[in-house]
């Protein structure tokens, strides 16, 4: 019925002796090279060593003085029944809180921020070059469309499912839309906009997602006051 | 070298220490580096564009330097800090009024955690928009943004510790944020404040991730990440352009 069993047999006498046996095997190379290289090299120690401590020694003064000037907030004591207005997070969350603002928790919380963490987990599995030079040679039209449309139909997403004007979501998305295009209608291989021109898209989608974050944790930071009301940073305090 | 260098590094009690001698040959520095456990993380030799500031403005390691005085100044806190309500505010007063430098240590914590978040985020930037994120070192990338989030979450779940209205507060939004997850949400939440609503159980709870979970977890992928940037044959530095005119500019 079943297989029988596989004897177990000992390795004896000379037979024991053989057994660790060692294959050769020749891997094709799969590292950069370490160490074959034709430029100006120089030695770790004290070049470089030098060059981190300095690095260490300034951050660490930097700190220092920061820690000498300013006092970490304290308020009082914390108390559930007595909530804070406005309730703010650490300043590397009001992004997402600002993102609260417009959109429900689901998509605010989770869905958008789980969608940029995996996005960018895994960029470097999509085999698109750094430099694309030829994007706009060819059927320009026709990708100027299909380009637009996207931005359109991205825009329309955002605004529709906005609580509120969206305007702190579409300022960043369409300034790189716009940089995006530029090389699109106006066609030079050179200066910035040969620049722009050879940009891939991990390249914009990573500019957009930056540009979003900084402008929507700059207004959470700074223009949110009392109930997440619109207020000017020297009018209700920044935090 | 001086005659002092000499006497220092040439008698028997230092070379017990220190097996090469003083490094004013390229063999002592050499040696320097690779027979020492933290800079052995540096081949011996370094291609001169890598070591450039504008290249890497050293925002990999000053990440790392952050940490690193996160970990003293909070293990000095932590002599200080009883993690239950109200002890743990009272210990923030403590801090204030009755240990000596308390409010400097607690000062010092606070901004290098502020710091440390930003860091990493601008190293983040440096690293997509040198383009170092893409194969072989796709992987690192990947540990990276792992990084970056445990480094958030280190210092969110820090936010708490001080138990004052500003840190429950913002707690609360974070964790109101993690209990809209469709299905898991509120299990998830409640696993994470050990109850419904942010209370003792919650502050043991964020005390043992900060103190212990996070920052293990931190430094076992920190030195993996290192370890690999090692092994990829460095920092990524872009094909020398040789067709240009003093192509080692770039
Ligand atoms: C605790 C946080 C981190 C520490 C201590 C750290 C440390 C380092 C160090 C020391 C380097 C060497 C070169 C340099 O300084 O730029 C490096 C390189 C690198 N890091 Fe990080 N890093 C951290 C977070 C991140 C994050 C958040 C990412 C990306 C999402 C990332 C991705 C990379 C990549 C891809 C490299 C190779 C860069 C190259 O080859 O030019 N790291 N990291």
């Amino acid at each position: 019925m079943s297989d029988p069993s596989p004897t177990f047999r000992p390795e004896e006498g000379v037979q024991a002796r053989e057994v660790p046996v060692r294959l050769l095997v020749v891997q094709g190379e799969q590292r950069p090279a370490v160490d074959a290289t034709d430029e100006p090299v120089v030695m770790t120690f004290p070049h470089l060593v030098v060059r981190e401590l300095i690095a260490f020694l300034a951050l660490s003064l930097l700190l220092v003085v920061c820690a000498l000037l300013f006092d970490a907030p304290l308020e009082s004591m914390a108390d559930p029944s007595k909530a804070m207005n406005p309730m703010k997070a650490p300043w590397y969350f009001l992004g997402l809180q600002e993102l609260l603002h417009y959109y429900p928790p689901i998509v605010a919380g989770v869905i958008l921020p789980g969608a940029v963490v995996v996005a960018l987990a895994i960029v470097p599995y999509f085999d698109i070059n750094l430099e694309r030079p030829e994007f706009w040679e060819r059927r320009r039209a026709s990708k100027l469309a299909l380009t637009v449309a996207v931005f359109g139909l991205i825009s329309s997403l955002l605004a529709y499912a906005g609580q509120h004007p969206v305007w702190p979501l579409l300022g960043p998305l369409w300034f790189v839309g716009a940089a995006m295009l530029l090389p699109g209608v106006w066609s030079r291989r050179r200066g910035l906009v040969g620049w722009l021109a050879r940009r891939s898209l991990p390249f914009w989608i990573f500019a957009w997602f930056l540009l979003t974050a900084v402008t929507l944790t700059v207004i959470g930071v700074f223009f949110r006051g009392p109930g997440w009301s619109f207020t000017l940073p020297w009018r209700d305090g920044i935090w | 070298m001086s005659a002092l260098g000499r006497l220092l590094t040439g008698n028997r009690v230092w070379r017990s220490i220190v097996r090469h001698g003083f490094p004013d040959s390229n063999r002592n520095r050499a040696l320097a580096v690779f027979s020492n456990l933290f800079l052995h993380v540096h081949p011996v030799k370094v291609r001169l564009r890598a070591i450039a500031f504008s290249r890497t403005f050293f925002l990999g390691g000053l990440a790392a330097a952050c940490f690193l005085i996160l970990t003293i100044t909070g293990v000095l806190l932590m002599l200080y800090y009883r993690p239950s309500v109200p002890e743990a505010y009272d210990d923030m007063k403590d801090l204030e009024f009755v240990v000596s430098s308390g409010v400097f240590l607690r000062n010092l914590h606070r901004w290098s955690a502020h710091a440390m978040v930003a860091i990493v985020f601008l190293h983040m930037v440096r690293v997509f928009f040198a383009g170092a994120y893409r194969p072989p070192r796709e992987f690192n990338w990947v540990i990276g943004v792992v990084l970056f989030v445990t480094t958030i979450l280190l210092s969110y779940t820090g936010y708490l510790l001080p138990w004052d209205q500003l840190a429950y507060w913002g707690v609360t939004v974070g964790a109101n944020m993690a209990g809209a997850t469709p299905w898991i949400g509120e299990d998830t939440r409640f696993l994470l404040l050990g109850g419904t609503e942010i209370g003792e159980p919650a502050l043991l709870r964020f005390y043992v991730l900060h103190c212990v979970i996070l920052p293990a977890v931190l430094v076992v992928l920190v030195a993996i990440h290192i370890w690999r940037v090692r092994k990829d044959g460095g920092i990524y530095l872009p094909p020398l352009d040789l067709s240009r005119d003093g192509g080692g500019k770039r």
